[in-house]
């Protein structure tokens, strides 16, 4: 029981960059647009998420430089694709590129430097509940607020108005601005959550993960936070199932190594791709009428007056 | 004041030509800027960056190694985006080919096989790469499954896959175990063009690719329907073109020649199958795509100008001890520019005034 | 208006190049140019961080006498070979390259370059102007076994591997033999990242490590993720590559710390003084290619044990792989060292010792 507590714990660390940058990149993409530049985002937001941390001494403020990088360099991709209306698959790699300069010019400064990682959580009374205390209220506050993230993009987008609207410009833009609604502006906001969200996903990992910076650690977390959002197909419930469970078979594979399970550990390594693969092509076959991508996905909109 | 962009009526010639140049100033503008912060000579390090790779005939060479498994790449996925088909796995079908070519070499390693080899090599390349790509493609056509996502997470596979032969059954016996295979023999080794460079015959090919990807699109039925197709989806079902199984060609072809590319890089510039023979060309043949306006000719430019940066970062880390992330951000910051500036073909930007509209020609 | 400014911009692009190719050719003085070609960034806190100390120690050593440059990030594959010969090209005459991956890559461009000397760092391929050198770390992996061994009272040692090429491999038996000779029912358990450095990988596996019973940590992957980790869970470890104390304060036990400098140094005095000479350099213990960081976190008795058997074998009185060696099979390994494992051996080791109950990727 222990052991399986303490899988637990690890895959809820493990899952959760992934579920924080997943999470803004659905958003993103729930309004017509395709950010590919998630692990630029990501390398930058932890550059400056640890170099906040080590200037000020506060994870918070961390989090904070974090959250603003990520949606500063958005912002860059925003003016691109919906100022200048430039191909979205080009412009995000092109922000991946741009990411990974920027985060070892920022971070070559924080290199070698340490910093306290964020703390667990620890209630009194709650936390020490046998087996499932340390799992609801003793991680770290990132893994219950991605949690409480999910659960606001979703009341964002099923249970508001504006939600409604986002979810309008996504899959059609056109009858959207028909109705008068300002198209470029909400994919704008939409794109700034994404790469906010990137921002601090991306800082977590040297905050609250592994307390230190190194050029490249996102290590392409960003790319697989991009793969979620088409394995939940763009649905906050299911985007939580897929973190989880991405992040239970990479921890459970590491952890069958170590109990000796004698297969070779590159096919252990690939098994969450081919997992990957397998449910979506299962989830598309189960679903008729094809794909739920919001039908504008990628597409550029002009409006014309 | 608001700033808009408004559709052309049509195609500018004149922007077409000129948005490169425009873009490469606001880069070289830009870059002085940071050059200047960095406390380096900015002219003298543009001069690194764009001019000394094409002072000599060796760095010439090298650009176009380079650039060869990128063009060809690039062609292939051209087509795909232009049917709206979009397979970014190109670098999974790029091992694939490499592993499937390396399989020929390997077993006929030491035998006294004659030239057939490296043929065979080629094209068992690139129909694995082009079988590898397949799966996505029917996992889209059979299941609607989003082929962004199956092709990326095929990537990963074909990664760990190449990288599971070279540590156990393919590895070089006589190597100490290090996860190579032994070096490929004279028959199964891609010829160099100038004695002495690295420049080989991998590079007339990619000349062949996008000469004949050129004849496709411009000038076949097939290459119509590819651009219809994408173009307008609509108008392609009501004119009797089946969109899946245009997905499978075009899938297929870039597929092959990802594969290609992968096995003649293998046989070529480095002689052996390991891990790590690509430093990510399959990702950076989807920028070059894009540069290129998925258009062969301008791929050929685009592929050339990225590889120059490459060489030309080199050179800039070793003559004025510029960190290599300048040369991404520098990179970053030029596709910026030129995507930018290629949205002027298509539009032109305007300025409105509140009160009164502005309108001005533009030339 | 738009041509004026289009010819501005060819001037300036001319300008550049005219002063470009001025700098450049001022810098050919008659110093001592020596190369790096590093797999990491020079930030990575391991591995290429310490060919970086190393080289700044080399300057700090010669001061205007040599002129250092390094390329960083190079990939194993293809851009490797160019890289090399960018470094030969701008002047190097002295060229480290100091990755395995190197090997193949250097030997072509030393074949092209025979006034030009290279120095590869943990390959077996040498030639009249290409020298290798490497590390006795097993050395080091003794003595941490042993103190592994005392500091744990589970009895379950945890272990990090990058990749199953010897280097590691022969790390883990090393390890394993100097812990069966303080506790002979010692077990270990062996997570592979697959990754040189993926932190949160490495974390993931330190955790999983310790979730399943094991104790001390040990790791031949490059960050200090699995430090972090021990210290934070109260446990201890063994950094790499570097002093990783600053992570693990009260944790880290010791650390095989590669220091490179005094090799580097006596080279290129060898090249100053032209003597230089293409050999095979696996240095341990005694020649200080590697050191241990200070023994740290352990009683007394522990401390002393460590550091007698630092010094028998840094006397050449205690051989790590002293025969019998007995493989996981229970079968006696041929001894071809006289009364330890031959060189040979140790570098091409591709067998677990007795007492490990793994089975060996690849075989």
């Amino acid at each position: 029981m222990e052991l399986a507590e303490a899988i637990i714990l690890s895959v809820l660390a493990a899952s959760t960059p992934l579920l924080i940058a997943a999470t803004g990149e659905l958003v993103t993409e729930r309004s017509g647009v395709l950010n590919l530049g998630v692990e630029g985002m990501m390398i930058v937001g932890a550059a400056c998420g640890f170099g906040g941390a080590w200037l000020s001494g506060s994870i918070i403020v961390g989090a904070v430089c974090g959250i603003v990088a990520g949606t500063l360099l958005s912002l860059i991709f925003a003016m691109m694709t919906l100022g200048l209306a430039v191909n979205q698959v080009a412009s995000g790699l092109a922000l991946t590129i741009l990411g990974i300069g920027l985060s070892g010019l920022i971070g070559a400064g924080f290199v070698g430097e340490r910093i306290t990682p964020a703390a667990h959580l620890h209630i009194p009374g709650l936390t020490d509940i046998p087996l499932v205390g340390r799992i609801l209220f003793g991680e770290d506050a990132f893994v219950y607020l991605s949690l409480a993230l999910v659960v606001g993009v979703w009341w964002f987008l099923y249970k508001t108005r504006a939600g409604l609207i986002l979810r309008a410009c996504g899959d059609n833009h056109t009858s959207a601005h028909a109705l008068g609604y300002p198209v470029l502006r909400i994919r704008m906001y939409a794109v700034m959550f994404g790469g906010a969200c990137a921002g601090l996903a991306g800082a977590y990992l040297p905050l609250a993960y592994t307390p230190f910076f190194i050029p490249g650690m996102t290590a392409g977390r960003g790319w697989i936070a991009l793969a979620l959002t088409v394995f939940a197909s763009w649905r906050p419930g299911r985007l939580v199932i897929g973190a989880y469970l991405f992040g239970a078979v990479t921890i459970l594979q590491l952890h069958a190594q170590g109990a000796g399970i004698g297969i070779p550990s590159q096919f252990m390594s690939s098994l969450p791709y081919l997992a990957t693969v397998i449910v979506l092509v299962a989830l598309s076959r189960a679903r008729t009428g094809g794909s739920t991508a919001p039908a504008a996905l990628g597409t550029v909109f002009v409006p014309d007056r | 004041m608001q700033f808009v962009l408004e559709k052309r009526t049509e195609r500018s010639n004149t922007i077409a030509l000129v948005s490169p140049l425009i873009a490469i100033g606001l880069t070289i503008v830009t870059m002085s800027i940071l050059f200047a912060i960095l406390g380096k000579n900015p002219v003298a390090a543009l001069g690194v960056y764009f001019i000394d790779p094409l002072t000599d005939s060796y760095s010439l060479q090298e650009i176009a190694v380079k650039a060869t498994p990128l063009v060809m790449i690039a062609v292939g996925l051209s087509l795909c985006y232009l049917a709206n088909a979009w397979n970014i796995g190109a670098e999974g079908q790029f091992l694939i080919g490499a592993v499937a070519g390396s399989w020929i070499a390997v077993k006929t390693q030491g035998t006294d096989a004659g030239y057939w080899v490296l043929p065979a090599m080629l094209a068992a390349g690139a129909a694995a790469g082009a079988l590898y790509a397949l799966i996505p493609a029917i996992c889209k056509t059979r299941f609607g499954a989003s082929e962004i996502l199956t092709s990326l997470m095929l990537v990963y596979v074909a990664d760990l896959f190449l990288d599971y032969l070279v540590r156990g059954p393919w590895r070089d016996p006589a190597g100490f175990n290090f996860p190579t295979t032994a070096e490929f023999d004279p028959v199964a080794t891609v010829p160099v063009l100038i004695a002495g460079g690295r420049l080989h015959l991998g590079a007339i090919i990619a000349l062949i690719v996008v000469a004949a990807a050129s004849v496709l699109l411009g000038r076949t039925i097939k290459g119509f329907e590819i651009r219809v197709v994408g173009a307008a989806p609509r108008a392609a079902r009501f004119g009797g073109f089946n969109s899946d199984q245009l997905i499978l060609l075009t899938f297929a072809i870039s597929g092959a020649l990802a594969g290609l590319a992968g096995i003649i890089e293998v046989a070529g510039p480095v002689g052996h199958l390991q891990p790590g023979i690509s430093p990510g060309y399959g990702f950076t043949a989807i920028i070059v795509a894009f540069l290129g306006r998925l258009n062969p000719i301008g791929i050929l430019i685009a592929g050339l100008f990225l590889a120059l940066t490459f060489i030309g970062g080199e050179q800039a880390q070793i003559a004025m001890k510029i960190p290599l992330d300048v040369t991404k951000v520098f990179q970053g910051l030029l596709l910026f520019y030129v995507l930018a500036c290629d949205s002027l073909i298509l539009y032109r930007f305007r300025l409105i005034f509140a009160s009164r509209q502005v309108s001005r020609g533009t030339g | 208006m738009r041509k004026t400014l289009l010819a501005a911009a060819a001037a300036f692009l001319l300008a550049g190049s005219i002063s470009a190719g001025i700098s450049t050719s001022a810098w050919a003085a008659d110093k001592l140019k020596v190369g790096f070609i590093y797999l990491g960034p020079v930030g990575d806190l391991g591995w290429t961080y310490q060919h970086e100390l190393a080289r700044q120690a080399l300057v700090k050593e010669f001061g205007d006498k040599v002129e250092t440059t390094y390329l960083e990030n190079v990939p194993e594959g293809p851009d490797a070979e160019r890289a090399i010969e960018q470094l030969v090209r701008a002047g190097n005459k002295l060229i480290f390259t100091t990755s395995f991956g190197y090997m193949d890559p250097t030997l072509k461009v030393a074949k092209k370059y025979p006034d030009v000397h290279f120095e590869h760092c943990s390959g077996y391929k040498r030639d009249a102007n290409m020298a290798t050198y490497s590390s006795r770390w097993y050395q080091g992996r003794y003595i941490q076994g042993q103190i592994a061994a005392k500091m744990s009272k589970s009895g379950v040692l945890g272990y990090i591997g990058s990749f199953p090429i010897p280097e590691v491999v022969s790390g883990i038996n090393a390890t394993m033999l100097g812990a069966q000779s303080i506790n002979p029912n010692i077990k270990v358990k062996i997570i592979w990242a697959n990754s040189w450095f993926d932190p949160g990988k490495e974390a993931d596996s330190a955790k999983a490590l310790l979730d399943q019973g094991a104790d001390v940590i040990m790791q031949h992957t490059d960050s200090p993720a699995a430090m972090q980790i021990a210290s934070e869970r109260g446990k201890v470890a063994f950094g790499q590559d570097s002093e990783m104390i600053k992570f693990g304060p009260k944790s880290q036990l010791t650390s095989i710390m590669d220091t490179w400098a005094p090799y580097y140094i006596s080279r290129v005095k060898a090249q100053l003084d032209g003597t230089w000479k293409s050999e095979d350099t696996w240095g341990g213990l005694e020649t200080k290619m590697f050191q241990m960081a200070p023994y740290t976190n352990m009683p007394d008795d522990v401390k002393k044990m460590a550091e007698d058997t630092e010094a028998a074998i840094t006397a050449g009185k205690l051989q790590p792989f002293k025969c019998p060696v007995v493989d996981q099979d229970g079968k006696e390994v041929e001894c071809k060292g006289g009364d330890h494992l031959g060189d040979g051996q140790v570098l091409g080791m591709n067998f677990y010792v007795k007492g490990i109950d793994d089975k060996m990727p690849g075989k």
